[in-house]
């Protein structure tokens, strides 16, 4: 037992750190804070969605806001027209945007990876439009307001008995959006770590050899496109849920830019990259709006119009320097360092790659 | 009849306006086999030269040259500053990159001149003038008439001159052109450049219909985008063909499909993108992509 918990590769404790970490936050920050981390982590299971397209499968979407949006106005119009408990229209939200992405990634997948980018690039731009049309359905400009969410009692008990203080509604979402994140991080990092992942990435890196391989390309491409869908379908459901209201002007294109750029911040390619990428996404421009009028250092002028152009100057600036000086986001940073620090300290070479890391498969 | 004439012209005045926008999208696409999500930013970003230009007493037709020849050593310093550090990268972080860079400018231009709408002046009168019965204004036969020139002025360039020549050699065949002392590196940036003129004629042309704002070009760039797919996004003369089958085609649907109407003109974009792609990828006149090992 001893030697097993000593050989247990230092992920896993970082795993377990980073689970204890997000269980314990509501306790100690207040609720408005708490709806804020629950929005970070929805917009972290959505990148995570477009982290196994981009990262894993090659492909690049510029409209995973317009999925978010798809699996929002399912739930939304689930729970709002039909009664349905706002917590089973999740899975249902989820699995309709999985299959209306894989059905979008049939004629997507004849496409090389410029094409898809433009083709959703304009789905995104079109978005808003595309929802307003149906106005009965989907209320139109006003968009769909939505009663907020009552902590069901053992949930309540168990905060009350923990925190000291009775459990808020953002609480409630905040650990029904934990749940869900833990529980798709889980199946993103057994997906890559398997045959489909290993097919994706094959693909990913050189489409005519996969091909050569006996890799079934169109199928593995359809099945990202899919499952990609599916995440962004389950953030966007859990999206209305965080904010009680659901329009068209609540999924513009910049929600498609953001996601790219947490994507890509995160890293990508990588099971953290997406978690990091999240919270960078969502708090980079509260942050720096905060921070920025702060700093006397930074002429007024310019500080002014960095407050006023608001996350647009600061995402563009984000995804060039990342594209250009750490290709690899800052998870790739974060390895890289400890990867030459281990070195330098021991002496050790890594472990080989290709070897997969033994040990407990569970989160 | 004489409606659907005039809806006609008007589309031929809108599709002028994409046709330089998809131009500008073609050119940089066949220097360096890159989609610039940024063009339209770019092009916006003019503009607002343009206005600043004009709202301090320059005329119109010096303001006009001055902001093209400022476009133009503008793309060039793009071209230079974030995209050569990158020439390198894999095609999907080039994409990301022009993609900063589109929300970079459209974020700046946001802090510096504010999102309020502003009206942009126009040389043309709106006066209408008779023609076969239908009525047209004198600024959609402007719009019509400067988008012309240009294009034709890019395709003399390409076709007729040195520069042109060389400028084409660089992007087939960027090895032999290095052998026989072309500065391929900087033919490139010659191509950024002429693509932000271009774009920024079509910003020109176009803010005085829809007014002047950050977020103008965001939906002309998806008209492009439709006319460069449709025409075959390395043809110049598929751009122009594409830019005016869309302009007319959506002009057409907004006026005579009640389901379309105004606000739904711009799917009728996005539907031309995705039927181009699925039944013909290489567009009216491109030439098929043969993949290499």
């Amino acid at each position: 037992m001893g030697q097993r918990l000593r050989n247990t590769p230092p992920r896993y404790w970082l795993v377990l750190v980073a689970v204890l970490f997000f269980i314990g936050l509501p306790t100690v920050i207040d609720s408005f804070q708490s709806g804020e981390w629950a929005q970070a982590l929805i917009l972290a299971i959505a990148i995570m969605g477009l982290n196994v397209l981009v990262g894993y499968s090659g492909q690049l979407s510029l409209g995973h806001g317009a999925f978010m949006a798809l699996g929002a106005y399912i739930s939304a119009i689930l729970a709002h027209r039909y009664k349905v408990d706002y917590l089973l229209t999740i899975p249902i939200a989820g699995l309709a945007t999985g299959v209306i992405g894989f059905l979008f990634g049939v004629p997507a997948l004849r496409l090389s990876a410029l094409y898809l980018a433009l083709a959703t690039f304009a789905l995104a731009v079109v978005t808003p439009s595309l929802i307003k049309r149906p106005a009965e359905l989907t209320g139109g400009v006003q968009g769909i307001s939505l009663t907020p969410p009552v902590p069901p009692q053992f949930a309540q008990d168990a905060f009350g008995a923990i925190a000291g203080t009775p459990m808020t509604s953002d609480q409630w979402v905040y650990y029904v959006t934990l749940a869900w994140a833990l529980l798709l991080f889980w199946v993103a990092w057994n997906l890559v770590r398997h045959r489909s992942g290993r097919a994706m990435r094959a693909i990913r890196d050189g489409e005519v050899a996969a091909a050569a391989s006996g890799i079934n390309i169109a199928g593995y491409k359809t099945l990202a496109f899919g499952i990609s869908a599916l995440y962004a379908g389950v953030a966007g459901s859990l999206f209305g849920l965080a904010t009680s209201f659901v329009s068209p002007d609540t999924f513009p294109v910049s929600l498609s830019i953001q996601l790219l750029v947490g994507a890509v911040i995160g890293g990508l390619a990588s099971i953290p990259g997406p978690l990091v990428g999240g919270i960078f996404a969502f708090f980079l421009p509260i942050e720096s709006n905060q921070w920025v009028p702060t700093q006397t250092w930074i002429p007024a002028q310019i500080a002014s119009t960095v407050e006023k152009a608001g996350p647009a100057v600061t995402y563009g600036v984000v995804l060039i320097l990342t594209m250009i000086f750490a290709p690899n986001g800052v998870v790739g940073l974060v390895v890289t360092a400890y990867t030459r620090l281990r070195r330098r300290l021991r002496g050790v070479p890594e472990r080989e790659t290709g070897q997969m890391p033994p040990g407990p498969q569970t989160v | 009849m004489q409606e659907l004439l005039q809806q006609v012209i008007s589309g031929i005045a809108s599709g002028g306006i994409y046709a330089s926008l998809a131009l500008a999208l073609v050119l940089i696409y066949n220097a360096m086999g890159l989609v610039n999500f940024a063009q339209g930013e770019m092009a916006m970003l003019a503009t607002f030269g343009a206005y600043t230009l004009i709202s301090h007493g320059v005329s119109y037709w010096i303001a006009l040259p001055v902001t093209l020849v400022l476009a133009f050593a503008g793309g060039i310093a793009i071209q230079r500053i974030v995209i050569r550090p990158v020439e390198r990268a894999p095609l999907l972080a080039l994409v990301i990159i022009t993609l900063g860079l589109a929300t970079l400018v459209n974020g700046l231009a946001g802090a510096i001149f504010g999102y309020v709408p502003r009206s942009f002046p126009s040389p043309f009168s709106a006066q209408t003038v008779d023609i076969l019965g239908a009525f047209v204004s004198y600024r959609d036969l402007g719009v019509i008439g400067v988008s012309g020139g240009v294009l034709v002025a890019i395709y003399l360039l390409l076709q007729r001159t040195t520069i042109g020549l060389t400028l084409r050699a660089a992007a087939h065949h960027p090895e032999a052109s290095r052998l026989l002392g072309v500065h391929v590196s900087w033919m490139l940036a010659l191509g950024w450049g002429l693509a932000s003129a271009v774009g920024a004629v079509s910003g020109i042309m176009v803010a005085p219909i829809i007014l002047l704002e950050p977020n103008m070009m965001q939906t002309i760039i998806i008209y492009a985008f439709a006319a460069a797919v449709l025409g075959g996004i390395e043809s110049p003369l598929g751009a122009v063909i594409g830019g005016l089958i869309v302009g007319v085609t959506v002009n057409l649907a907004g006026a005579y499909l009640p389901f379309v109407g105004g606000d739904l003109q711009l799917a009728v974009a996005l539907a031309i993108i995705i039927g181009v792609l699925v039944l013909k990828p290489n567009g009216l006149l491109g030439r098929p992509t043969v993949r290499r090992v």
